[in-house]
């Protein structure tokens, strides 16, 4: 058989372990984790990650089945195709937004970054009190200038009453 | 520190050799490098060789022996040509070099030849003092580093340590994959 890649999500109610379950449950069924990434929302459980390996959608859904027999874990399976992230010759930004929070920040300042076809590599936003923060990477096509964006972003901004940066990620190389 | 401003590769009197440089995963590269001896030949021909690989790689401006697979605490450095640099030394290699100061923490992202697909936030202080032999005559010199010039000195003392900027990251989140290629 050959690999099939799959994208498998587990989300819910945090506990310890969920992760050392999850992963030794898929290492019995020989699937091997490519890339993953889990963090907390507001105290949820929620991890996504890709794994390859000769298992069927079925065989994993059974073998990741007694994670949610409790019912305060849901699991997803589904197969994907293999698709390389690659190399688009775009350059990467960072988008700072924080202020008040209100409905339709996220979708008014983005909305910018897809006007110009940028696209976001990561996203996290968080709800602190009465903070919302958007932190956002970016990855502009050649050909986008970057300062036209930058003050469409800050008009956007300023309707919403939020403060926003954009800055370049380029790393340095050493 | 002006010893380590004058110096230059004509004092290794030979031309290196351009070196293949190691991709992790790679053994040579997480594990500690071999103190070495300054003044033998083969750590002279290895300095020459450090800094001829990385005159031909473009954007690089400092180079560790793990990376070109050998496990000694040699490196080198040249920020001179690199648009972040303020003050530097130019090109020098240290031998056995540690870090004996260090102070200012600064985060910032960092690639490296040999993890050419990641990137990653890395915190590292911006004022050091580092202690080293030379290659060649084996005297000892210090060097007191600040901002790019530090942070490339602490990234090739830590290969010469086993050590990648994976083993500093800031956090999970802090590895990116890396979007345009050099």
């Amino acid at each position: 058989m050959t690999d099939q890649l799959h994208a498998i999500t587990v989300l819910g109610h945090d506990r310890p372990g969920i992760i050392a379950e999850t992963t030794s449950r898929l290492a019995v069924l020989g699937l091997n984790l490519e890339d993953s990434t889990m963090t907390l929302l507001r105290g949820h459980f929620a991890m996504m990650l890709l794994g390859s390996g000769t298992a069927s959608g079925a065989a994993i859904e059974d073998a990741l089945a007694p994670l949610t027999s409790d019912g305060t874990l849901s699991v997803t399976v589904r197969a994907v195709v293999a698709d390389e992230s690659s190399a688009s010759g775009g350059t990467p930004w960072i988008l700072s937004v924080h202020g008040g929070d209100r409905p339709g920040i996220v979708s008014s300042v983005v909305g910018e970054v897809a006007r110009v076809g940028g696209n976001i590599t990561d996203l996290t936003t968080r709800l602190s009190g009465e903070l919302y923060v958007v932190i956002a990477e970016i990855v502009l096509p050649a050909g986008v200038d970057p300062a036209t964006l930058d003050a469409a972003i800050q008009r956007v901004a300023r309707e919403l009453g939020v403060g926003a940066s954009l800055r370049v990620a380029e790393a340095d190389d050493l | 520190m002006s010893r380590l401003r004058d110096w230059t590769e004509l004092e290794l009197g030979q031309q290196g050799r351009v070196l293949q440089v190691v991709r992790a995963p790679a053994d040579v590269l997480s594990g500690p490098g071999a103190e070495v001896d300054p003044t033998a030949p083969e750590v002279v021909r290895l300095a020459a060789d450090l800094v001829a690989t990385m005159r031909v790689s473009p954007g690089c401006v400092g180079l560790a022996a793990p990376q070109v697979g050998v496990s000694a605490r040699v490196f080198c450095v040249d920020v001179s040509a690199h648009p972040k640099t303020r003050e530097h030394h130019g090109t020098f290699v240290l031998c056995n070099a540690e870090v004996v100061e260090s102070s200012r923490n600064e985060k910032a992202r960092e690639g490296c030849m040999s993890v050419p697909d990641l990137t990653g936030d890395v915190k590292r202080a911006s004022r050091i003092l580092v202690r080293g032999r030379l290659p060649g005559s084996g005297e000892e010199v210090e060097v007191r580093a600040e901002a790019f010039e530090a942070r490339a000195l602490q990234h090739e003392i830590d290969h010469c340590a086993g050590l990648l900027f994976l083993d500093r990251v800031a956090g999970a989140h802090a590895v990116y994959a890396r979007q345009t290629y050099l």
